[in-house]
């Protein structure tokens, strides 16, 4: 890798809320520049270059033409980082797969769904080889600069791979379990400081399971917290709906 | 550039003229916009303008569809993911919808917390536009990042005033970018006296470096290209303000409409050179953003923000939607005006601690319309007596200008003729960009034309 790499912004199906996340570093992203030579960013600058050392890709592949893309995306580039769910583990797209093609088609287009092309949303990872991942829905500010820090030092960046509930104790907060409301804390990739339960709300499981989830466990724990099945796929669905069996 | 080949004489179905001019100026996926949108223009030898064409080229998401059959706690959570730039808007608009089903009324302070949280969200997200998206184009930069060299101090003070909204917006939902706070019935958490004070102080000084900005916009005031097409302009109206979280739809052509009446208004139709559908009301098409809402509402505007509009030229009826950017920096002024205002309010009345009231879900319809940066955007859901959405509609602002920035578009050519291709392209992606496309979000509307099925969609569960 040279001194100053050349770094490239990519994005498929998303929101493109992280590299909004990015631009939202804010001062500290105009520091970043000047470590790194940002040779594309579309989402804030308009000249456009192709040789880049590496590659930040958000989104999911959801359609046949997106696939030569990403393959010479991968073949220029060093590195090739996936940023936020949806290109880590398929993110919220996956939804959709869950729906008959058709369906879902004719919901939204109707007669006019042979337009447009679409198949099952699927990560990065399942079409090309990824050599980092960036998790959460959104990305974390703080940990996108700490990975691109490590990766300037030389190092591959890699995610905590225990779960939020470690974090979330330490945030001091009160289980949710507790509360009588169904958090995915349990099974879900640390990394996010819990932010989701800090704020009010449960976890949602946007950073896709942990390593070594022991689901059995969560089920038995949602079970005897009086949730059904469907409560539990309603919940797990929206996140790990790509390589769980759900 | 690539040179068309003289054969390309085939004409498509959607409309577009033959035009087999020697050459093909193609903008693909156009910078410093939300999404991919393509601009396709077709010159003869001379330059002159044959064609020009926008062409929206973002994967579909189906979002209403993967909403079907979800409990009504979820939607705000998976709607936020359509946009990560308006996802407090989207999150507001679904809650809106959700609340209207069921008959739930938040309480006052969960109101003026809601308008907080889009005054937030259209402070930084303007800002990101006007700063970061457009003033590059008026410095004749590639991007905001040379500008740290070249206009430093004016660099920090936009960077400044954003950092700011965004705390503003982490303050009042959790997150600047998909917020955990704002939920159907209330809020998770609400900020404490001492942040909303701290947050005072904070938009008090966002206000003097506004006048900074608003100065140096108006010395770039000839850098706009000198255009007028009078069009349709659609937003949310009240007689008691500048319309942001409730009102009727209004139009510069037409009567008012409460919003459950919106597709009276949006009548959308599909256009092959989109992913996203088109929307036209009683013209060819219509604008909606803040230029619209500036159109209608101006006379409700805060005073700073009054006196900002005329620092920067801009007067009602204005018809130049290059002045779109012009006209959101004036509602960044309001914005800031009015948040101040409502947390003066909320501070002298004292915070309350409100537990969110259970909603009782029972079957029942419901429309949300809130105006976010972009325009004016609306949800409509139909829930079971479960509380699971039977089916879902979502108008975003952007698709609702895809048809204008078209027509803009082929208003513009006379002018256009005869530049040089580099100048032909500025204009253009100028053009979009100053609507603040947000293109991923527009990609996915529903199709009204059939007989939608009454049924929950079917998850295959195992």
């Amino acid at each position: 890798m040279p001194a100053k790499p050349k770094v490239a912004f990519f994005d498929f199906a998303g929101c493109e809320g992280d590299q909004l996340q990015v631009a939202n570093l804010e001062e500290r992203l105009l520091d970043l520049a000047s470590h790194i030579d940002i040779v594309r960013f579309r989402e804030i600058k308009s000249i456009k270059q192709d040789n880049y050392d590496i590659a930040f890709v958000e989104g999911s592949i959801t359609r046949p033409e997106d696939e030569p893309r990403i393959r010479e995306i991968r073949d220029r580039a060093t590195i090739l980082v996936a940023l936020g769910a949806c290109a880590t583990i398929g993110g919220i797209n996956c939804l959709k797969n869950f729906l008959s093609e058709s369906e879902y088609r004719a919901t939204v287009y109707g007669q006019f769904s042979r337009w447009y092309s679409t198949y099952a949303a699927r990560p990065l990872s399942a079409v090309v080889r990824v050599d980092m991942d960036i998790h959460g829905c959104p990305v974390d500010r703080d940990e996108f600069a700490r990975a691109v820090k490590e990766l300037l030092l030389g190092k591959i960046y890699s995610p905590p791979d225990y779960p939020v509930c470690v974090e979330c104790k330490m945030a001091g907060n009160i289980c949710r379990y507790e509360q009588g409301k169904l958090c995915l804390g349990i099974v879900t990739r640390a990394g996010c400081k819990a932010c989701c339960v800090s704020e009010g709300s449960v976890c949602w499981g946007c950073r896709g399971p942990a390593p070594d989830a022991n689901m059995d466990a969560a089920g038995q724990i949602m079970d005897s917290h009086g949730f059904s099945w469907l409560d539990a796929q309603d919940h797990l669905r929206l996140y790990f709906g790509f390589n769980s069996r759900l | 550039m690539t040179k068309a080949a003289a054969k390309e004489k085939k004409e498509k179905k959607s409309g577009s003229p033959a035009a087999a001019g020697p050459r093909k100026l193609e903008v693909k996926h156009l910078t410093r916009v939300e999404g991919h949108g393509n601009i396709i223009v077709k010159l003869d030898a001379k330059n002159h303008v044959q064609d020009c064409r926008w062409e929206i080229v973002e994967a579909p998401r189906f979002f209403e569809a993967m909403v079907q059959g979800r409990p009504y706690e979820d939607i705000h959570h998976i709607v936020s993911r359509i946009c990560g730039i308006c996802s407090i808007g989207h999150q507001l608009c679904s809650i809106q919808a959700t609340e209207d089903a069921f008959g739930f009324n938040a309480s006052e302070q969960t109101l003026e917390l809601r308008k907080l949280a889009l005054h937030a969200e259209n402070l930084q997200s303007h800002l990101l536009h006007i700063g970061y998206l457009v003033l590059p184009d008026l410095l004749g930069v590639d991007s905001v990042l040379p500008l740290a060299q070249t206009h430093r101090e004016e660099l920090l003070n936009l960077v400044a005033c954003r950092r700011v909204a965004n705390e503003f917006s982490r303050l009042i939902c959790g997150r600047t970018t998909h917020p955990q706070r704002l939920i159907p019935g209330g809020m998770e958490k609400i900020p404490t006296r001492a942040e909303l004070q701290e947050l005072q102080s904070k938009l008090e000084g966002s206000l003097s470096r506004m006048d900074r900005i608003v100065d140096l916009f108006a010395a770039l005031a000839d850098k706009w290209p000198d255009f007028k097409r009078p069009t349709e302009y659609v937003a949310l109206v009240s007689p008691s303000e500048y319309a942001l979280y409730s009102g009727e739809i209004g139009s510069s052509s037409d009567i008012n409409r409460p919003a459950s009446l919106y597709r009276q208004v949006t009548n959308e139709y599909c256009v092959p050179q989109s992913t996203a559908k088109w929307a036209k009301n009683t013209g060819e098409s219509y604008m909606v953003g803040a230029l619209a809402r500036f159109n209608l509402n101006h006379r409700l505007l805060k005073p700073g923000a009054r006196q900002a509009a005329q620092k920067l030229g801009l007067k009602a009826p204005e018809h130049n939607p290059y002045l779109n950017t012009v006209a959101q920096l004036v509602e960044c002024v309001h914005s800031t005006e009015d948040s101040l205002e409502i947390i003066a309010g909320l501070l002298a009345r004292g915070l309350k601690h409100e537990t969110p009231p259970t909603i009782r879900v029972k079957a029942g319809k419901g429309v949300g319309a809130v105006e976010v940066p972009r325009g004016i955007l609306i949800h409509s859901y139909e829930y079971s007596d479960e509380g699971r959405i039977i089916s879902a509609d979502c108008v975003i602002p952007t698709n609702q200008n895809h048809g204008n920035i078209q027509m803009d578009m082929d208003a513009l050519k006379p002018m256009l003729s005869g530049l040089e291709p580099e100048a032909i392209e500025l204009k253009l992606s100028m053009l979009v960009r100053g609507y603040d496309p947000c293109i991923s979000c527009s990609t996915h509307l529903l199709d009204v034309s059939g007989t939608p099925a009454r049924k929950l969609v079917k998850f295959v569960r195992v």
